[in-house]
């Protein structure tokens, strides 16, 4: 089927299968690797891209189902700097080990960051509770967004 | 600190100015990592590459009669479909044993099982095509007749006579036993005033790293060389192992590793599936990418733990401990795994059991079953949780029989902080451990005491919480005792090699690996401390047997310690190397420089004399201005293994506070404590980050993860939905504190931290459960403690 897409601002037409989905249409067929999988079933949350404006899980949305859409992955969140201060914060807190959760737990805690300007700890653990961690523990990860949304409420970190 | 004092010879390398080391500094690898720009296997596509699907036994124990592939063959995009019998023409089978675990058996293991498959989810045949899609699609065309064959799941009735002997050739279903009996243990029971014992529960889990083993081999036959990129913690054993079964040369085969989505001692092993992997792609001559599914990862990542373990402890009524006795079963499904065997965990158990304390009296038994299960192998902390649940679980059971306090009963029996050195019963020897030091960091960062208030206030009102402590050794840095003495070809030593570049930075290529640990950073820190030089300049490269020293990698908390203390030396040697070029050009000796923000400056007043960069030019493009009969050795390599201690002991202690709710039998954690002692702290984020990391893979074990079997040896819950991982909503905040005991059998003085969270956070939790509900007289002594055990327990259901 043919689809036709925004991907991170770029215009995308594509020929897929129907069944391909949207993690692996972006992976395989666009090459942008920074959307992970991990279970293919839902449940780890390393595949987290937004689609309009609302995170969604990558590996059960169809490519097809994205016609229309607008997405945006990691690679794009970076390059547009959007989320370049709650990276610092990661960076600085060493959030990640692996990393291989990580592009999906920052688009997770980007998208919280936008839905509420200072949310407590409990609140961001709430949140972050469908993106499996196995290095971490969690902890940092929670430090690093909490301090970035005090620093973008303009208090001290 | 004057510039003065700055010279080698005096001062430590760890005490330099501008040091890095005890230092906390980003990662160089993370931002790479953090805008997906990171190459893990699963990312890597070469041309001509296919793909491999493995058709898996659905049975835990079956006959393969017949396979018939004619239709899947037919379909549009299938390359090959290559069952057991074939592949083994290009890749021969192994046996997992090693030669110092006396009476370790196994038995031939093939690359894809050929006539019979032993475990739910070993492969039958490898379906081959131009995309994962098509082969997957080609697989459910492919029909096997099996027959079904009696299994054996239960480990407590491997060893019956009636049970069905699974290797008929080995003769029995025993894999291991070990006995050890050390110091008067009969006498030393006969002599308690209390005997507590109690059987030891743990579940079957595994590692669930977030990316799942992938491999990618590319076999060059116009080359006659074998590229394997693998997210791997041992790249030279892979090369190893690889060319010994495929019939090649080591030089014929590299192995790269680039990012690596966790490991855990998952990815340390040799599995099957990766053999017949890199085997297709010498036999079809191309590249060959398998990613495992999740479903594929709960049926073939190694499992971990699933042991029985009865124990009794004997005290005096003044708190003394006279003596430990253990009786360990663990079943490791149907082979013992290759290279590292499936018997090390047991013979942990048997080792670490006790190991904070200071009896003498100690009788262990361990027997390692074979079952038609998922293999099982080492995990973090092999060992350690089973060791430390027990003897903490059995000190707590103790001190509530007579009656003192579980911090007391520690502080009357953990070995003396002065008593170093010295051995444990099982023989294991410490240099210097500090467990009192621990327990009193402990004691007041969680303020012990008022938390005992809280406690007895809030039982008033009907909640219960509790509080658990654990101690515990760790093994780290472990030298070839661990598996060189045993024949397997993993090696115990690292190296390092270090090189000025013509622009003045440093090139580090190290035989450690990184899977998020921080080898990367630690090992510049190290190297950027000794040479003088900043962190931005030194790049180091790791995971490629082609371009780094031989080495072990990164495994049983030996990075730091090890590779480390390589990199240390051969930064030593590089620095000397270049103060005598420096010392050449100005005319000077290289007594009278130092090397301190990336140039060669006087020692004594801390003038600049020469940037590296330029010396480096100097050296690279004009060496003919240089004094006759010089020639600058601007590369310098060392290697380090430790020999004075087979293993360096650190120790720690942890503690749990939680609450039970004794409606539902929900257990809510509401904060954790570790005070651990690794030696030397290179960089205190990345130990804090290892504890907490470990702690909560602990926490895990101890709540939620088990992989649950059937009587037919199905695995029940092989999925993320059902397989429950500890996840952000549930873990506590956990405070981490440090003592320092060095090891002086190296300069950096490091040892490894990676196990000590993961060693005593089930038993933490398990303690604080049975504190929680001692006044109902509920002792659970089984984990994960589901909420239907704790119910069961308080007899709600």
């Amino acid at each position: 089927m043919r689809i036709l897409l925004d991907v991170n601002g770029a215009r995308v037409e594509a020929d897929v299968l129907p069944r391909v989905n949207l993690a692996d249409f972006l992976r395989e067929h666009l090459e942008l690797t920074g959307t992970h999988v991990g279970c293919e079933h839902g449940v780890c949350g390393a595949c987290t891209v937004r689609v309009n404006g609302e995170i969604v899980r990558s590996c059960l949305m169809l490519a097809v189902q994205a016609h229309g859409a607008s997405v945006q992955t990691i690679e794009g969140l970076s390059d547009s700097g959007e989320i370049s201060d709650l990276q610092a914060a990661f960076r600085d807190r060493n959030a990640l080990q692996c990393g291989f959760c990580t592009p999906g737990m920052l688009m997770a805690a980007q998208d919280l960051l936008q839905q509420q300007e200072l949310p407590d700890r409990q609140r961001i653990r709430q949140h972050l509770s469908g993106n499996y961690c196995r290095c971490t523990g969690y902890q940092a990860i929670i430090d690093a967004v909490e301090s970035t949304a005090r620093a973008r409420a303009g208090h001290a970190p | 600190m004057t510039a003065a004092s700055t010279n080698l010879g005096t001062l430590s390398v760890l005490d330099r100015p501008n040091s890095y080391i005890g230092k906390v500094v980003p990662r160089p690898n993370l931002d790479r990592l953090m805008q997906g720009r990171g190459l893990y296997v699963s990312d890597i596509e070469l041309p001509r590459m296919a793909h491999v699907v493995f058709l898996r036994s659905p049975h835990a124990h079956a006959r393969i009669m017949a396979i018939d592939a004619t239709a899947a063959r037919r379909m549009a995009g299938v390359i090959a479909i290559v069952a057991g019998a074939e592949l083994a023409t290009v890749i021969t089978p192994w046996v997992g044993v090693l030669s110092h675990l006396k009476g370790l058996k196994s038995a031939p293991q093939h690359a894809i099982a050929i006539d019979r498959a032993c475990w739910q989810g070993e492969a039958v045949a490898a379906i081959v095509a131009t995309s994962r899609a098509v082969a997957e699609d080609a697989a459910e065309l492919v029909s096997v007749d099996y027959e079904e064959l009696p299994v054996v799941t239960d480990m407590r009735t491997a060893l019956d006579p009636q049970t069905p002997v699974i290797h008929p050739s080995l003769g029995d279903n025993l894999a291991f036993e070990r006995n050890l009996d050390a110091g008067a243990v009969d006498a030393a029971f006969a002599g308690s005033d209390e005997v507590v014992e109690a059987e030891f529960i743990f579940g079957r889990h595994t590692g669930v790293t977030l990316e799942p083993r992938a491999v990618v081999a590319d076999w060059n036959a116009a080359e006659a060389r074998l590229t394997i990129y693998q997210g791997t913690q041992a790249p030279h054993m892979v090369q190893n192992i690889a060319a010994l079964h495929l019939g090649l040369e080591e030089s014929a085969v590299r192995v790269v590793c680039k990012d690596v989505g966790g490991s855990f001692g998952i990815k340390v092993h040799i599995y099957a599936d990766e053999m017949a992997t890199y085997a297709l792609s010498k036999l079809l001559r191309r590249p060959v990418k398998f990613v495992a599914d999740r479903f594929e990862s709960f049926n073939t990542d190694i499992h971990a733990r699933d042991h029985r373990c009865w124990g009794r402890i004997g005290v005096k009524r003044d708190g003394t401990i006279m003596a430990f006795e253990i009786d360990d079963l663990t079943g490791i499904g149907p082979y013992s795994m290759y290279p590292r065997t499936s018997a090390i965990e047991a013979n942990q158990v048997v080792n670490l059991v006790g190991g904070p304390y200071a009896t003498k009296n100690y009788r262990a038994r361990a027997r390692v079953v074979f079952q038609n299960k998922n293999v099982m192998c080492q995990y973090r902390a092999v060992g350690h949780p089973i060791a430390c649940s027990v003897t903490e679980g059995l000190v707590d059971l103790a001190a509530a029989k007579i009656g003192i306090d579980p911090v007391e009963i520690r502080r009357r029996n953990l070995i003396a902080d002065d008593a170093y050195p010295c051995a444990s019963p099982s023989g294991l020897r410490f240099e210097l451990l500090s467990h009192h030091a621990a327990l009193n960091k402990l004691v007041d960062m969680m303020d012990y005491d008022a938390l005992r208030s809280d406690q007895a206030a809030l039982r008033k009102k009907g909640i219960h919480r509790g509080i658990g402590i654990a101690s515990f050794i760790e093994v780290t840095n472990p030298s070839a005792a661990f598996y060189g003495v045993g024949g397997a070809r993993i090696s115990s030593q690292d190296g390092v090699a270090v090189r000025l570049d013509a622009t003045g930075s440093v090139i580090c290529q190290t035989s450690i690996t990184e899977q998020g640990q921080g080898s990367e950073s630690l090992t510049a820190q190290i190297v950027g401390s000794v040479m003088g030089v900043s962190m931005e300049r030194v790049r180091v490269i790791l995971g490629d047997t082609d371009n780094t020293p031989y080495g072990g990698g990164t495994w049983a908390s030996r990075g730091a310690g090890i590779g480390g203390e390589a990199a240390l030396q051969a930064a030593k040697i590089l620095r000397r190397n270049v103060l005598d070029v420096a010392a050449a050009i100005l005319q000077s000796s290289p007594a009278e420089l130092d090397v301190v923000d990336n140039a060669i400056v006087n020692a004594s007043d801390g003038l600049l004399r020469i940037e590296l960069r330029e010396l480096a030019r100097i050296v690279y493009f004009r060496p003919d201005t240089l004094p006759p009969g010089i020639q600058p050795e601007l590369m310098a390599t060392r290697h380090f293994v430790p020999r004075q201690y087979p293993f360096a002991f650190t120790n720690g202690v942890q503690a749990s506070w939680l609450e039970v709710d004794t409606d539902t039998g929900f257990v809510k954690l509401l904060r954790h404590w570790v005070v651990e002692d690794c030696g030397t702290i290179i960089n205190p984020q990345l130990v804090d980050e290892q504890i907490r990391g470990g702690v909560v893979q602990g926490l895990g074990a101890a709540l939620f993860e088990q992989c649950i079997y059937d009587e037919r040896g199905q695995l029940t819950n092989a999925n993320m939905a059902d397989y429950l991982v500890p996840m952000s909503g549930e873990m506590p905040d956990i405070d981490v504190g440090h003592v320092v005991s060095r090891t002086s059998e190296t300069e950096l003085g490091a040892k490894g931290a990676g196990e000590a969270g993961t060693a005593g956070a089930a038993a933490a939790v398990a303690n604080a459960v049975n504190d929680a509900l001692r006044p109902f007289g509920a002792v659970m002594t089984e984990i994960p403690l589901t909420p239907r055990l704790i119910l069961a327990a308080l007899r709600r259901i």
